[in-house]
């Protein structure tokens, strides 16, 4: 038996995919074991194929694979979609009654099981439930005790009254029993159940979580995919915990709305995705200029302009490094992971506040929409810190003023961080402006206080890169002489890779890089390696540049730009080829 | 917040570069006074601006404040209030900054009712730029731009206020300091989004627009005997191309503040020193 399994359900967006995926996700993590999950959408709300994929194993997983073992195929074209991934005696599951699937041909060599999921949700009390029919033979088939799927359905439908799971139960038990009465086949598989309890959650909600441990307490943002999961799972959380979240009427206002509450001393955030972000390049600059501290969320989809919305991919690092006009002193903080996706976001608001100037969270659509378990330590509250940076009070405001008793909220310093005096301080009284401007915040266009002025906030950056840990993450090999350096949600492929390519006797020493900007100096890690490859989601390899830049050398790049994130088992066989060229 | 705040207060030490005679004197002068009548100070005060001679205002006066980006003012306005509902926030802006590109955000805050108060320096042209036709210029009115005047009608910006829900909606002239003063200070009393028009000339680019024609066509509506809570008589008064009014025109009896309608009342820049308590409650949601 295969150490891990490959599930899908796939069907025409308004098929009900997302949450009946979810549903057996959660099953499968509240049996104890790892899952990682994906989705194929497409970008409109009925019509058009979506599928939700799930990986599952006793072992961590964190990444896709090109092998789909049991698909629940609500339409034709879900089996089209998925050829490149079925295999020899991979089984798909339809209901040869639906009239699209009457005359469905099962590939050579897989099993097709017929079963009349609407039928049986009838019998259960609804049409509504086919496709919780279709989980319980997904149960026979992978021979998972189908209690599991209970406390699954349980969480779902539990506020909807008790015969509405008890309905649901008995749909399950349909599919279930008819698979095991239809079909004599003793199926490969055998989904083994731990202790563990683990949570599952997609990248964009391990965000809004991030933000709200870390004290955030005001959102502002417009709808947009793939970062509109932040907002929604904002919306009525963050009141608990004394926010508030504002959907405002684009991108340009909704900055500009989170930088008056950052003004009025609240951590605050907003996230958008690669078009929001071009909007709110004028306002990022004088969120600098202004130096309050802000949180921004990329959560990159397929560009240029509205490009493809649903589609992976890193194309957005040269806006959030260089974009806006003039020079603007930033950080931009890359999570590589789920998990990290939280504790980045902690990171970016002791940033934003601790050096008074705006943090871009570089995440991607791959981190945003995929779910992953992890164990709930993972996200222990109590090691979130918070540093709120040069706040001053009425006591304190003193030592900050000039001899006329003005508050200088730009104070030139050598660290570059001048006091901050939130608004009700008593003679704190203060201007603040998008204009070259002297200590006192008002505008200046005297050659000195520019420089100076300059000087100081970029002071920032260095301060921070001495002060701070900017370090890779490091896997593999320590001492192979190849290298490959990648950013954001292509670490967890990455990792699988190496083990595939281990099989292969292929070593590589593998960085994944969390920070985009201040960065790590890769300078000796590359010039010791013998093949050093980028990978990364875009087709000009913008971060690739950038190793370039910093290390002055030379080196090759892996780049996928067709709207797909990275599938462990085809990086490691393109890496092969990119090392093999290289020995050429 | 004391008592004895006198509006002079509000002024800062730095020489307003406005031309003289500029109508924006008279209008910043009336929001000081404004202010230091409802009992404000500048420490408790924020005033955000936009972009243009309008904009400046934040510069002048003495308070915490934002100069932000063109257009812009009052989502930022909005961010602090909401955020710091203790604090008495002023918007000021122009009326190229307001009813252009900023027309969008102009319409949202007035349907968002968040108690604040909005001012614009209408001066019926582009100052800063200097001279350009704005949303509020006359169809006929020749700019460098326009040679021929922008053949448009003007945006009527009380129109579009009250179109959006306003709750209330004012008009004044920033010469007539009293009255001026005495308008904007019942914009900040108002539960909700206080929208004050001001008209304040710009001497130097607008012969049309001057203090001699508001003098000449400005009607009080106070000494009609005008009805403020009466919508259709606001109404009417406000789709009156005839007149140019002075005065609070429309004033909603029933407006809820955002804050109230949403609950937003704690001043959030008071955080823990780790996760909230009860923040592990969000992680066993996702078991
Ligand atoms: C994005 C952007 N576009 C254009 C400008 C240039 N600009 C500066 S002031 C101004 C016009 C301001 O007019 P108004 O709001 O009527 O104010 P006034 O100067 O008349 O008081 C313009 C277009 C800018 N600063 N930012
Ligand atoms: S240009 Fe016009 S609006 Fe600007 S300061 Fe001069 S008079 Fe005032």
């Amino acid at each position: 038996m295969p150490a891990d399994f490959n599930w899908a359900i796939g069907g025409e967006a308004g098929d009900g995919i997302d949450s009946t995926g979810k549903i057996f996700a959660q099953a499968l993590s509240r049996a104890g074991r790892h899952v990682f999950t994906s989705k194929d959408f497409a970008s409109r709300i009925r019509g058009g194929y979506t599928a939700y994929k799930v990986r599952t194993a006793v072992d961590p997983v964190q990444s896709v694979v090109d092998r789909l073992d049991v698909l629940i195929a609500l339409t034709p074209r879900t089996i089209e979609e998925n050829l490149d991934e079925l295999h020899d005696g991979s089984v798909i599951i339809y209901d040869g009654e639906r009239t699209t699937m009457e005359n469905v041909e099962i590939p050579e060599g897989m099993i097709g099981l017929n079963v009349p999921l609407k039928r049986l949700a009838e019998e259960a009390g609804g049409a509504i439930m086919r496709n919780v029919v279709a989980l319980g033979a997904a149960c026979e088939v992978a021979d998972f005790p189908i209690e599991n799927l209970d406390s699954a359905l349980e969480k779902r439908f539990g506020s909807k009254g008790k015969a509405l799971v008890d309905n649901n139960k008995e749909a399950a038990r349909k599919g279930r029993d008819y698979v095991a009465d239809e079909y004599d086949h003793d199926f490969d598989y055998e989904l083994e159940t731990t202790d563990s309890d683990y949570v599952l959650l997609n990248g964009d909600e391990a965000i809004g979580m991030g933000a709200i441990a870390a004290g955030c307490k005001f959102y502002a943002g417009y709808p947009i995919t793939p970062a509109t999961d932040v907002m929604e799972y904002l919306t009525g959380r963050i009141e608990q915990f004394g926010g508030h979240v504002v959907q405002a009427e684009d991108e340009l206002s909704a900055i500009n709305i989170a930088l008056g509450a950052a003004r009025a001393g609240a951590r605050s955030m907003t996230a958008t995705s690669g078009p929001g972000i071009d909007l709110m390049a004028e306002t990022f600059g004088l969120v600098a200029t202004s130096e309050t501290p802000l949180v921004v969320v990329d959560v990159m989809r397929s560009g240029p302009s509205t490009g493809m919305p649903t589609k992976q991919e890193q194309g957005d690092l040269n806006m959030m490094l260089y974009g806006g006009h003039g020079e603007i002193p930033r950080f931009v903080l890359g999570p590589t992971t789920i998990s990290e996706c939280f504790w980045k976001t902690v990171e970016a608001f002791n940033l934003a506040e601790k050096y008074q100037t705006p943090v871009y969270i570089a995440a991607d659509l791959s981190l945003a929409v995929t779910e992953q378990t992890f164990p709930p330590e993972t996200f222990d509250m109590d090691e979130v810190e918070i540093e709120r940076g040069k706040v001053v009070d009425e006591e304190s405001i003193e030592e900050w003023q000039n001899e006329k008793g003005q508050f200088k909220p730009h104070a030139i310093t050598d660290d570059g961080v001048s006091p901050r005096a939130f608004p009700g301080t008593a003679e704190g009284a203060h201007m603040s402006t998008g204009l070259e401007h002297d200590e006192l915040g008002r505008r200046t266009e005297d050659t000195e206080m520019r420089v100076e002025q300059v000087d100081k906030r970029n002071r920032k950056v260095e301060t921070a890169r001495e002060e701070e840990n900017w370090e890779p993450r490091e896997f593999g090999d320590p001492d192979s002489e190849n290298l490959v350096i990648s950013w954001g949600s292509n670490e967890g492929a990455m990792e699988e890779a190496i083990e595939f390519l281990e099989e292969d006797r292929v070593d590589v020493r593998f960085l994944s890089v969390p920070y985009l900007f201040p960065r790590p100096d890769l300078t000796a890690e590359v010039e010791s390696a013998e093949n050093v490859i980028v990978v990364e989601c875009n087709a000009t390899g913008q971060f690739a540049d950038v190793v370039e830049h910093d290390t002055l050398s030379r080196v090759d790049r892996l780049n996928k730009y067709d709207g797909v994130r990275f599938k462990a088992d085809e990086l490691a066989d393109d890496i092969k080829a990119t090392l093999q060229e290289a020995d050429q | 917040m004391s008592s004895d705040v006198r509006f002079t207060d509000f002024k800062s030490d730095k020489q307003p570069t406005w031309c003289p005679g500029c109508g924006d004197f008279g209008t910043m002068n009336g929001m000081m006074k404004a202010l230091a009548n409802t009992g404000n100070d500048p420490d408790n005060t924020f005033v955000v601006a936009g972009i243009g001679c309008s904009g400046k205002i934040g510069t002048y006066m003495h308070s915490y404040a934002l100069h932000g980006v063109h257009g812009r003012a009052l989502p930022v306005g909005t961010g602090v209030k909401l955020a710091n509902p203790d604090l008495e926030v002023m918007v000021a802006g122009g009326d190229g900054d307001g009813y252009s590109i900023g027309a969008g955000h102009f319409v949202h805050a007035v349907r968002r009712n968040v108690d604040m108060t909005y001012v614009v320096m209408d001066n019926r042209i582009y100052g800063l730029t200097k001279g350009q036709a704005s949303p509020t210029s006359r169809k006929d009115f020749e700019t460098s731009t326009t040679p021929e005047g922008p053949q448009q009608p003007p945006v009527n910006p009380l129109a579009l206020a009250l179109a959006s829900g306003a709750t209330f909606i004012a008009q004044s002239f920033s010469t007539d300091a009293q009255r001026h003063a005495e308008i904007v200070q019942e914009a900040i009393e108002h539960d909700g989004f206080g929208f004050v028009n001001v008209f304040s000339p710009c001497v130097t680019f607008n012969d049309v627009d001057t203090y001699d024609y508001f003098r000449d066509n400005l009607v009080d509506v106070a000494e009609e005997g005008h009805d403020r809570t009466d919508y259709d008589a606001a109404k009417e008064k406000i789709l009156d191309a005839s007149k140019e009014y002075q005065g609070v025109i429309w004033q909603s009896e029933k407006s809820i503040p955002y804050s109230e309608k949403h609950g937003v009342d704690a001043d959030m820049s008071q955080i823990d020193d780790g996760a909230p308590e009860g923040a592990m409650d969000l992680v066993r949601e996702f078991y």
